[in-house]
């Protein structure tokens, strides 16, 4: 077993784990985070999707010892009061999601593309195209794009159209 | 996943020791090839060694001659990168358009070219572009380092430390890419470097390789026109569920008449 220092949602920590140990294991069987979800363990869905040190990978495609040192935004982390994160209330606004499933990666990739593109004004296709490493089965996407870009208006961003 | 022993590299140097010493080692960069193989136990290593907190891999660089990229540098970086941007445009096009952003975020250049999927973006550039890979122990070719599918001339244990990419006067990808993974289903990208004109196709056959006959038809002619009628042979090209051979031939020319036309 190894320690692995790290930061989930603000806290500090060290968990001991096998080297093979995913780190969406971790969130979800260690750390009871289980807001994260596995779709297709394959690196496909996107349904796994947190943030490490501020940008989103798939928690499913990395190994827990690759956190060490770093810090760990789930979804728990993004409505930490309980009260929802502007972009979770535009998810629940404009029919961002029917099952579920997807979304709590679909809002980390969302809070992702807003970040990332903060100095530019947000289109549909910056929305379409950085959702590519994100799946749903329900919704056929038009109402998580237009959740995205509503979420993103409501936290200050520039959106056009 | 088989269990595995794991360490993380405290240097080139280390990684290479690490390495020599295991009976049968992987080396882990972004993890977004290596963690799905372990996943499917398509391979067994005795033990992981990391190289992602390795800073010799890190850092790009820009001199009057070429782009020097480290090998542990995303996909994301190179994409965001200003002077990428500045020097060769194509090279961080090709870079912001490799899988997904998630994957962006962690997949390297070293980890992409030491792979060398036959469907891979980078080796496409490698080649096009005339680039020098820097190993461990080395400096080779892209056309000496790239020897077959997932086939390189790294000897086990040799690491890829950066590729230097000679800068272009211009160069453009074009990729007609799997809707799914976004690998290419046919990549083609072309550049006029000091020593030429260069095509380089990737995600067609086995592994990246050049068209002479479009390079002198390029060379005359800068122009759509000049390849319009050269007709790529289907015969070693890839067929899957995806793509016919035939269908990836003529895509070759279609992907090379995009490049063109991104900078004719
Ligand atoms: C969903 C998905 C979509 C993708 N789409 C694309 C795409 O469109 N185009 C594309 O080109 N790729 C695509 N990829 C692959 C992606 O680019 C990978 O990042 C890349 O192939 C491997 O890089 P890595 O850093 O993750 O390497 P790893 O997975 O860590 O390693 C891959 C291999 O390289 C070796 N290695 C790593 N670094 C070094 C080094 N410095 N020296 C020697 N050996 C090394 C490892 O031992 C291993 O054998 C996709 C991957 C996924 C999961
Ligand atoms: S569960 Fe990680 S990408 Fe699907
Ligand atoms: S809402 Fe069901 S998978 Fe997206």
């Amino acid at each position: 077993m190894i320690d692995v220092a790290l930061t989930v949602n603000g806290r500090a920590m060290t968990v001991s784990v096998e080297p093979r140990t995913l780190l969406v294991e971790v969130l979800r069987e260690k750390l009871r985070l289980t807001g994260t979800h596995v779709g297709c363990d394959t690196s496909q869905c996107g349904a796994c999707t947190v943030h490490l040190d501020g940008l989103s990978v798939k928690a499913c495609t990395m190994l827990a010892v690759q956190a060490e040192g770093r810090s760990v935004t789930t979804i728990e982390g993004v409505a930490p009061d309980g009260v929802l994160h502007p972009m979770q209330a535009a998810f629940r606004e404009h029919h961002g999601l029917q099952c579920g499933f997807c979304t709590p990666g679909m809002v980390m990739s969302a809070l992702a593309l807003v970040e990332r593109n903060k100095n530019k004004p947000l289109t549909e296709e910056i929305i379409r195209s950085e959702l590519e490493g994100n799946m749903c089965r329900c919704t056929g996407y038009a109402g998580i794009v237009a959740s995205i870009a509503a979420g993103a208006k409501a936290m200050g961003a520039k959106v056009e159209g | 996943m088989y269990a595995f022993d794991y360490q993380r590299a405290k240097s080139v140097a280390d990684a290479a020791a690490a390495f020599e010493k295991a009976d049968d080692a992987a080396f882990l960069a972004g993890g977004q090839t290596l963690i799905p193989t372990l996943k499917q136990r398509l391979r067994q290593p005795s033990v992981v060694i990391d190289l992602g907190t390795l800073t010799e891999l890190k850092g790009i660089s820009v001199t009057q001659e070429a782009v020097i990229i480290g090998a542990g540098m995303t996909h994301a970086e190179v994409a965001a990168s200003p002077e990428v941007a500045k020097a060769i445009p194509g090279l961080a096009d090709l870079a912001a358009h490799i899988g997904d952003p998630q994957v962006r975020n962690r997949g390297t250049l070293g980890g992409s070219i030491a792979n060398n999927d036959p469907a891979a973006d980078y080796p496409g550039a490698v080649v096009a572009l005339g680039a020098t890979v820097h190993t461990s122990t080395r400096e080779l070719s892209g056309e000496d380092f790239f020897t077959g599918m997932f086939e390189t001339a790294l000897a086990p244990g040799e690491l890829v430390v950066k590729v230097s990419f000679p800068i272009p006067r211009r160069a453009a990808y074009a990729k007609f890419r799997n809707p799914a993974s976004r690998y290419a289903i046919v990549g083609v990208m072309i550049a006029e470097t000091a020593s030429g004109i260069r095509v380089a196709v990737t995600g067609a056959g086995p592994g990246v390789f050049r068209v002479p006959e479009m390079e002198g038809a390029l060379s005359q002619n800068f122009s759509i026109a000049a390849i319009r009628n050269i007709r790529i042979p289907a015969d070693d090209l890839n067929a899957d569920i995806h793509a016919t051979a035939e269908y990836r031939a003529h895509l070759i020319g279609v992907m090379a008449e995009r490049a063109i036309s991104a900078i004719a």
